[in-house]
């Protein structure tokens, strides 16, 4: 018998090891105990709030996501505009840029794709590109400054980010035609009132998942995804882009118009995120309300689903439906524990996520140590990369 | 009889894919300087790091005056007594010397700094070992040579008895490198031991007592200075017989490949002052044409200017018969423009690229790499198998070895084999051997040499003198942004060229004519 079972066992190690090898599992394995160390965490937090109902309160978190189909609709609705920022942010990133204006493209994506399916009553399609390129404008403003006047791209985002609130609010206010009620002026008329052309299509998934949330938008989202991924790394564009992001010198020795690049590389990630603002807002769920004081969070959002892949699109699809899920589980522990509070745990909770990076040292660490550990007589000692010269290396 | 203040016994060091230390021992008596030589990736940086308690070995243990200590951070090394002066100075460029000095050991007086005995004390000490520094001057005020200075000083305050010198000579003119030797004798008379880490054996044979030789992260041996000879040293560190490389004498071809007229390129750091100052000078098709002088005199922004890295105030560049002042460096590239760069890390590569994208960095946007903007990855890989093969870059994982995790002359060979291979008319190879070993220089001046041979023009900016003798058909001698000379490395000696560098003298007139050096 123990004769039997040796191969299978050196089998399943020889299995391990290769998993182990494989690019990208480190990543991945490092994602997943980052978000296993946030879970725990927030559940500590909920125990400290109301130990009685904490139990009730993770179960819901983790699985009324998938509770029903309605729910699971929500999810996917929640995830497409956030794979947007988050793939808008991760590209940026990728190139050596930190696209903190995401919001702010996001806005001007979701004024317009409003604006052009109401106003000028264009089909769903038409309104999304529309967002797609006033988005690119908007991710053109910082990377412009960026590339030919050494402006730092996170300074004049931000400046963007409020210009685009205030400048939406602006237009929106003096424009009649866009609101419910003309003498209040405080949501925008319903899509699907105004112009339902304008509304993403739902191809009959409202009723296979019995829910008015269910769209389209998820699949848009996810082939862009599969595009931004194929450009990275495939296209020579993207060998630019990403020979920039991480030596912006070496890719003008090699003869790159990087500062092009750079201005390029906001532009697409502007243009991702104003794709993200209209599927959003063109879903036909909710209307657009005037804030003066605070910018929309999807832009910011985007940030931790960026993080939590490594900035890979791929990996960006499977966080951003991560991050909805976890958003549509907070509403449902809303009775019990107030909005707010399901705010901290989401944020405690994505906060550990973007430790990934932090964890990914961690998984290298312990698989380097396991590996050691099979040669006997070996004291673990740590592990360090070899010391690779850094001559000449400038900051 | 053997009293040995420092033992590394049977060091192991293993790291991803490496053996970097494979069974090492090093014994350093009291009162010696101990060299180690070996070339790079030969395991004597790592073995440094572990006496220093940057690393931990695997195997192996470290005594100290026959007791057995252990290393785990730079600070255990300190209170034993080992200090290094690293091969990049690890000093406060807005500070004093003093204030460099004491930093990590600052004495206080209830919180407060106490300078003033402090100060008496590094000035002692600066005098005791004719180090001559001036402990209020900045640092950035400071030549290279003296901060080195300020470096060993440091050590010295700290009380340390061994001494580690990692690659110290690298940054120094032929001058200070002879005043850094007898400041090493002197330290050995006031019976500290010295490890000296360094891959030239003239250094090794002028100043040590005995040498460890590594290769390829083993033991080589220990000897005697005085039993052995440079050829067997080169011979137990290389493994087989180095020859050194000189280019014989060839007539000049009357192809002009490169023209330079009147060429002024702005100083970075000080806008008003130019770098480059009314340059003119040419390269002919077949030969070497040297530029030589002491690192800062315009050298690096001459070559920035002419590969396009950097604009050009006035004069006109022609290469292959076109004028290229404005060029892009996309354009240069196409005309068969090739640039080793200086700081290959910085420009040469992209370090987190893998090996076969860096190969084809100069090439990819080419119809063989590419279609319709999709990378042909097969024709990728095939085409940098065939490099590495052919230029024998040795890697890890072969081309998807990240460059970060090579050695660095490998990463310099595969700047080389990129630079070379896609068969330019002109190569601007500037330091192409910086911090390369014996066996890698060597390949490096063969590849330029059979380069010259077949008909390219090679502009070499080099600070090495023997580089510059041994390859080049012409040294233009470079000072203050000037062209100060031209000179035949077949008539000229190191003495001539050094008194020309530091400009105490000048053989070609101010604002020369290009013609006039021609």
């Amino acid at each position: 018998m123990t004769k039997k079972t040796k191969p299978v066992v050196y089998a399943d190690r020889r299995f391990l090891d290769r998993l182990t090898a494989a690019p990208g599992f480190t990543s991945v394995s490092a994602s997943v105990i980052s978000i296993i160390v946030g879970l725990i965490l927030g559940f500590i937090l909920l125990l400290f709030i109301d130990a009685g109902s904490s139990f009730l309160g993770m179960s819901d978190l983790l699985t009324y996501g998938i509770s029903s189909a309605k729910s699971f609709a929500k999810v996917l609705y929640k995830a497409a505009p956030l794979m947007m920022t988050g793939l808008s942010i991760g590209f940026a990133f990728r190139t050596g840029l930190f696209n903190i204006g995401a919001t702010g493209q996001y806005t001007i994506g979701a004024f317009f794709g409003l604006f052009a399916a109401i106003m000028w009553k264009f089909p769903w399609w038409a309104a999304i590109l529309i967002a797609m390129l006033a988005g690119a404008v908007w991710g053109a403003i910082p990377g412009f400054f960026n590339a030919y006047f050494h402006v730092n791209e996170v300074i004049t985002s931000i400046m963007c980010n409020w210009t685009a609130l205030f400048l939406c609010n602006l237009i929106f206010m003096n424009t009649p035609g866009m609101w419910l009620n003309p003498s209040d002026r405080s949501r925008t008329i319903s899509v699907v009132t105004a112009n339902p052309s304008g509304l993403l299509p739902r191809f009959g998934l409202d009723k296979l998942l019995d829910s008015s949330y269910a769209n389209i938008g998820i699949f848009i989202t996810i082939l862009i995804a599969v595009i931004v991924y194929f450009i990275l790394e495939k296209t020579t564009f993207g060998y630019e882009l990403k020979a920039g992001g991480y030596n912006r010198h070496a890719s003008v020795y090699a003869g790159i118009k990087s500062k092009r690049n750079i201005l390029f590389a906001m532009m697409i990630a502007g243009g991702l995120s104003g794709i993200g603002g209209a599927i959003s807002y063109l879903a036909g769920t909710v209307d657009y309300t005037i804030s003066s004081t605070s910018l929309l969070p999807m832009g910011f959002n985007g940030i931790p689903v960026a993080l939590l892949a490594f900035s890979h699109p791929l990996g960006i699809i499977a966080s951003s439906v991560f991050i909805g899920y976890l958003q549509v589980g907070g509403e449902a522990m809303q009775p019990e524990f107030s909005a707010e509070m399901v705010n901290v745990i989401l944020s405690i909770i994505i906060y550990f996520s973007a430790f990934s990076l932090i964890m990914r040292g961690v998984v290298r660490k312990f698989i380097k140590r396991k590996e050691k550990k099979e040669t006997p007589e070996t004291p673990d000692a740590p592990v360090e990369p070899p010391v690779t010269e850094s001559k000449g290396v400038e900051n | 009889m053997d009293n040995y203040i420092i033992e590394m016994k049977n060091i192991t060091k293993e790291f991803p894919g490496i053996r970097a230390n494979d069974d090492i021992t090093l014994q350093l008596r009291k009162g010696e300087i101990h060299s180690l030589l070996g070339e790079n990736g030969a395991g004597k940086s790592t073995l440094m790091s572990i006496l220093f308690g940057l690393y931990t070995p695997d195997t192996g243990m470290i005594l100290k005056n026959g007791e057995a200590v252990k290393i785990t951070n730079p600070n255990d090394a300190n209170a034993l007594g080992i200090g290094m002066v690293h091969q990049h100075f690890k000093l406060v460029e807005v500070f004093t010397v003093l204030e460099n000095i004491i930093l990590g050991a600052e004495p206080t007086k209830s919180g407060f700094l106490t300078l003033n005995e402090t100060r008496k004390k590094v000035i002692e000490l600066s005098e005791k070992y004719n180090l001559h520094v001036n402990v209020d001057a900045k640092i950035e005020d400071i030549s290279v040579g003296m901060q080195q200075r300020v470096e060993i000083l440091k050590m010295l305050y700290r009380e340390n008895e061994i001494l580690i010198f990692d690659e110290p000579t690298a940054i120094l003119t032929p001058q200070e490198i002879e005043e850094l030797m007898q400041i090493m004798r002197n330290l050995i008379k006031e019976g500290k031991s010295i490890l000296f880490i360094t891959h030239k054996l003239n250094e090794i044979m002028a100043v040590s007592d005995r040498v460890t030789v590594l290769r390829k992260g083993k033991w080589m041996g220990t000897v005697n200075i005085k039993d052995t000879t440079k050829s067997e040293l080169s011979m137990m560190m290389v493994g087989r017989k180095v020859k050194t490389i000189r280019s014989d004498k060839r007539a000049q071809s009357p192809d002009v490949i490169l023209k330079v007229e009147h060429l002024t390129v702005a100083n970075k750091l000080h806008k008003k002052l130019n770098a480059v100052k009314n340059v003119s000078f040419d390269v002919h098709s077949g030969e070497i044409v040297a530029i030589a002088g002491i690192e800062g005199n315009g050298q690096s922004e001459l070559a920035y200017a002419l590969t396009g890295l950097e604009k050009t105030i006035s004069g006109i560049i022609h290469f292959s018969n076109v004028d290229i002042t404005n060029s892009s460096i996309r354009d240069r590239v196409k005309l068969g423009m090739s640039h080793i760069p200086e700081d290959r890390h910085k420009y040469g590569l992209i370090l987190d690229y893998s090996l076969e994208k860096n190969l084809v960095l100069k090439r990819y946007w080419q119809s063989d790499f590419n279609r319709h903007g999709i990378i042909l990855k097969e024709a990728v890989r095939n085409y940098s198998d065939k490099l590495i093969e052919q230029y024998d870059i040795r890697s890890g994982q072969g081309s998807t070895t990240i460059v970060r995790s090579m050695s660095g002359g490998n990463q310099q060979k595969a700047i080389i084999a990129r630079e070379i291979d896609f068969n330019p008319n002109l190569v601007v190879a500037v330091q192409p051997t910086r911090g390369l070993d014996i066996g890698a220089i060597e390949y490096i001046h063969t590849q330029l040499i059979k380069e010259r041979n077949s008909g390219k023009g090679i502009l070499l900016i080099s600070l090495e003198l023997e580089e510059v003798l041994a390859l080049s058909d012409r040294i233009l001698i470079m000072y203050n942004g000037e062209i100060v000379a031209e000179l035949d490395p077949h008539k000229t000696t190191p003495n001539e060229m050094g008194l020309y560098m530091v400009g105490g003298n000048r053989s070609t007139p101010q604002n020369q004519e290009a013609g006039d050096l021609a």
